[in-house]
């Protein structure tokens, strides 16, 4: 039974002993890799789990950063920022979201588009980063919620700022507005910054492109944490950097005048200073107020905005196109000089110029007509047979000289540049050679061309200075502007032209400066909006059927200080309803208190000022949608 | 012999003592620590336990080899009746309950099994003829005796607890002479199953921890939080440590468990790779002296119950320190000696006063079969 004998008692006991070497061996190894591993977390990845426990310990708040100021040419405030209150909710510490959200709603009267993306922020939002629940509230109310504090856990009242326009309307295209990050602006910067409650970016205008200079640099809170998030000490606290302020070339007082001043009418009103290119007022009404974006706009606020006709959204000054009417024939003028017609030379005007066999009308029967004469009263009969011997071709380089049909490097999103045709740009555009009648009609400003107001305030300047001016916005100093390549005998022709038409007998007359010393030299513009058909001119019936009213023009005459361009839409004549407003604005630069005058005498005609007509307008377009009116204070 | 110190204190075996009294004095340094700088909650409590336990434990070396032979079956049906017990209550509690408190300590039944288990395998290769050893005979009255106490504490469920009794029954077998095939086999039939047990065998929460102790960063705030929390404090506490008192992760919540399971990590934060070390090199000497008392006891009995007791507390060491380290996954055992805790306590000086016992009376008789 060889294969039934055991090891024997002193057989085991040896096993034994070597088996509990072998044991011993063992945990020796399992102590040497405990070690080993001990060693390798605390000495070679040391670092790294000391960043990992501080950013546990240590919480991060950013506190936005106050936004940088507009300030106008003389620092006058455009665009500030105003401490308001704001309520946010941290969600790691919010303990019953039903019953806090219900208190809330109570002391803050939330909407219930307000509860749903607060609902819906919560969600998404993780740990410390809070939600914002209200902001822009006034001290009663933040005050309601901080006496409730107690019951509130989770609920955190703090001072902020918000973006304050004090000119409200006025500067809403100028400017843009502030609003909170989108999702797409985030994705394409990941700066938690941008996610912080109370931050706000601009979105449209100057706070836009200008985004980086005004914004700043945040501050920071950071605060000792336990894991359970409550704060053991505050640890230590960076104040926010504001960001610059940025001076504009705008005269505010002007620009707030000139907003005033254009009314119920839908139109733009640029203003140029002569001498440095200097954009002192750049006015497009009906506009937006850019204090209801920076806290949110309302739904309804935001359908009246759209749904307006006069699109209030809508930059005209920079992105209106209209055909430019009469106004441009003080240019023509000087092209035609340039190309050795003699401002002397009478043209006959028996009503109208026949091209082969069609009969281009002119708006009277003048008789004969030299140059001064033909711009003084807007005298088609004369353009049309001196442009008809140069050719358009010749006229359009002088057109985009003076400004027309350009883009210029300035800090706005979209400017449009509109059309100054030629043959070249006919034959691209429609396969067809340029005719005659083309030049005609370019002549008086119908017809293919098309420009924008702030084009037409370049020309003005260009034409009334004799400079090179380029348009600027953000003030600083600049070189002087170069001499346009047109002589100065040219030049003075067109001005002379131009002083006739509101000095002498031409088209503008009534809108002759009321001052001592200052006169104004002009050029009316009407531009129809459609085909005149049988008796129909353009100046009654449907208002979108109506005339473009333009007027460009500067001041004075003598030493040209000032130019403008005003447009109003569907106004019916440039004479009739923009050269007022022109001598009203150019006025108020030399006599604040007489322009002051007229305008109130206005607006008690419009039903007051532009805040109290946009108020009545908001609760009119709330009854029409069936809401009952609200005071608009509480939005 | 020293003539100035009375003979019986002389006597008393002061190399354990000073070991188990420097492990005991470190944790409660730590406990101070981690309670912001107090005795309680913690290391008053710890202290005056280990004073109470070690106590007891020298009144257990007092006792000859034959008395632990003679309670062990008993003590074996005992624990049996208290965990059917603990079954019972946490049944009619309507929840799993573990424990049976005396006041001052709680008595936790599959605690004690654990050097009991030992006990029991010792007993049983004692008797065991020699020659049988590579026989059936050496492998199914431990199967029998593990099934119940197995049983029971699965369906507490403590599977943790049946895991601990096979190693120490398997462990004494090993040290008895079972055939080294067994292992060699049964390693290679653990690396088959393994996955399939995994896969087929575990319940979806014991599968998140093995998936979660292989990859801890995959879940941070979830199941992977304890682990990450512990590298996070061990590692930041660099060579020397942040400093007593300094350690964040444990002062300021972010380490759980920081006085029972994860001591370790709340002492590395405090005192770094040297506070480690020091811990590590005291249970090495503890180790040492375990498994030198077991080769110099004189009894086969001795010698398997004082190696089976030895390895026991070194599975709880292991368990932890590994654990905490994050090489293994995280299981609810203390750091013996360390960790705030009584039945964990209790069970190590069961198993440090047999050991002490079998220290004291080597034994002059051989084996029954010698």
């Amino acid at each position: 039974m060889k294969e039934n004998r055991g090891p024997t008692s002193g057989q085991l006991e040896f096993t034994f002993s070597r088996r509990a070497m072998f044991i011993g061996g063992v945990q020796a190894v399992v102590g040497g890799v405990v070690a080993t591993r001990m060693a390798y977390i605390s000495v070679a990845e040391n670092e790294k789990y000391k960043l990992l426990s501080e950013s546990n310990r240590v919480n991060l708040t950013l506190i936005p950063p106050r936004r940088g100021w507009f300030i106008d040419r003389s620092g006058k405030p455009i665009a500030t920022n105003r401490a308001d209150f704001r309520v946010d909710i941290i969600p790691d510490r919010l303990q019953d979201k039903q019953r806090t959200l219900g208190t809330l709603t109570q002391l803050l009267d939330l909407k219930t588009e307000d509860l749903e993306r607060i609902e819906r922020e919560l969600k998404e939002a993780q740990g410390f980063q809070p939600v914002q629940v209200a902001e822009g509230l006034d001290y009663e109310s933040f005050a309601r919620v901080s006496v409730r504090l107690p019951d509130l856990p989770g609920v955190s009242p703090r001072q902020g700022f918000s973006r304050y326009y004090p000119s409200g309307a006025a500067v809403g295209h100028l400017l843009g507005y502030v609003g909170t990050v989108s999702a797409e602006e985030y994705q394409l910067d990941k700066d938690p910054l941008l996610i912080t409650p109370g931050f706000k970016v601009g979105k449209q205008g100057l706070e836009k492109t200008l985004e980086m200079r005004l914004r700043g640099k945040p501050g920071a809170k950071r605060t000792e944490v336990t894991a359970r998030g409550k704060i053991v000490r505050e640890l230590s606290s960076r104040p926010d950097t504001p960001g610059k302020p940025v001076q504009l070339t705008i005269d505010i007082d002007l620009q707030n005048y000139a907003a005033r001043r254009l009314g119920v009418e839908a139109g733009s009103v640029v203003v140029i200073d002569c001498l440095t290119g200097d954009i002192l007022a750049l006015v497009s009404m009906p506009c937006f107020d850019p204090n209801s974006f920076s806290q949110g706009i309302g739904r309804l606020e935001w359908k009246m905005l759209n749904s307006d006709d006069r699109v209030p959204m809508l930059n005209k000054s920079l992105q209106g196109l209209y055909p430019p009417g009469s106004t441009l024939k003080p240019m023509v003028g000087l092209a035609l000089m340039k190309h050795g017609i003699d401002p002397e030379e009478t043209v006959f005007c028996g009503g109208g110029y026949r091209l082969g066999n069609r009969v281009f009308k002119c708006l009277g029967r003048h008789g004969p007509m030299d140059m001064r004469s033909a711009i003084m009263k807007s005298c088609n009969t004369y353009f049309y047979a001196m442009a008809n011997r140069i050719g358009y071709d010749a006229i359009a380089p002088v057109a985009r000289q003076l400004g027309l049909g350009q883009e210029f490097p300035l800090p706005f999103q979209s400017q449009r540049y509109g059309t100054i045709p030629d043959s070249a740009w006919k034959m691209k555009k429609y396969g067809q050679p340029w005719s005659r009648s083309d030049t005609l009609n370019a002549t008086i400003g119908q017809g293919y061309v098309i420009v924008s107001p702030f084009q037409l305030a370049v020309m003005s300047a260009r034409m009334a200075s004799g400079l090179n001016l380029e348009p600027e916005i953000l003030l600083k100093k600049r070189k002087p502007a170069a001499r346009l390549p047109f002589p100065e005998e040219h030049l003075q022709v067109i001005r002379e032209g131009m002083d006739m038409v509101v000095n002498s007998a031409g088209t503008a007359v009534r809108s002759r400066l009321d001052l001592p010393d200052v006169t104004m030299g002009g050029k009316t513009g009407t531009a129809q909006v459609r085909a005149i058909k049988g008796g129909q001119r353009g100046q009654g019936g449907a208002r979108r059927f109506r005339d473009h009213g333009l007027f460009v023009c500067f001041a004075p005459v003598a030493q040209p200080r000032y130019a403008a361009a005003v447009v109003i839409e569907h106004g019916m004549g440039g004479a009739r309803a923009a050269a007022p407003v022109a001598k009203d604005v150019l006025t108020f630069l030399y006599d604040r208190d007489k322009a002051m005058a007229s305008l109130e005498a206005l607006e008690a005609g419009w039903g007051g000022n532009i805040e109290e007509r946009m108020a009545r307008q908001y609760a009119a377009f709330q009854a029409s949608e069936g809401l009952p009116p609200a005071d608009r204070s509480e939005m | 012999m020293n003539t100035i110190v009375p003979a019986p204190i002389a006597a008393l075996p002061w190399r354990v003592i000073v070991i188990l009294l420097g492990l005991a004095s470190f944790g409660t340094a730590v406990l101070y620590s981690a309670a912001g700088g107090s005795f309680s909650p913690w290391a008053g409590n710890h202290f005056i336990r280990f004073c109470l336990l070690m106590t007891m434990a020298i009144m257990m070396s007092r006792m000859p080899m034959d008395f632990w032979k003679s309670i062990t079956f008993p003590l074996y049906g005992v624990l049996i009746l208290l965990l059917i017990a603990v079954e019972i209550v946490g049944f009619a509690r309507g929840g799993s309950q573990r424990w049976i408190n005396l006041g001052f300590i709680a008595i936790q039944p599959s605690e004690i099994m654990k050097p009991a288990v030992v006990l029991i395998a010792a007993w049983f290769f004692d008797r065991l003829p020699p020659a049988k050893i590579r026989s059936f005979d050496a492998i199914w009255p431990i199967a029998v005796l593990l099934i119940l106490p197995c049983f029971l504490v699965i369906l507490q469920p403590d599977f943790d607890a049946a895991l601990a009794y096979i190693f120490c029954a398997v462990v004494v077998g090993f040290l008895a002479g079972w055939p080294l095939i067994y292992f060699i086999a049964g390693g290679g039939a653990l690396a088959i199953l393994g996955p399939i047990v995994f896969f087929f065998g575990l319940r979806p929460y014991q599968q998140d921890r093995v998936l979660t102790f292989l990859n801890p960063e995959s879940d941070p705030l979830g199941k992977g939080y304890q682990i990450t929390q512990s590298k996070i404090a061990i590692g930041s506490g660099g060579v020397f440590g942040k400093g007593f008192g300094n350690g964040t992760q444990s002062h300021l919540d972010y380490l759980p468990e920081g006085q029972t399971d994860f001591i370790f990590a709340t002492m590395a934060e405090e005192w770094g790779l040297v506070g480690g070390l020091i811990i590590l090199f005291l249970y090495f000497l503890l180790m040492r002296w375990g498994l030198g008392v077991a080769v110099r006891s004189k009894t086969r009995y001795g010698q398997l119950v004082a190696a089976g007791l030895t390895c026991t507390i070194f599975f709880y060491i292991a368990i932890n320190l590994l654990m905490v380290v994050g090489l293994a996954p995280v299981a609810g055992l203390p750091l013996p000696f360390v960790s705030h805790g009584g039945s964990s306590m209790l069970t190590m000086m069961i198993c440090v006063g047999i050991i002490m016992s079998i220290e004291r009376h080597p034994g002059g008789r051989r084996g029954q079969f010698g």
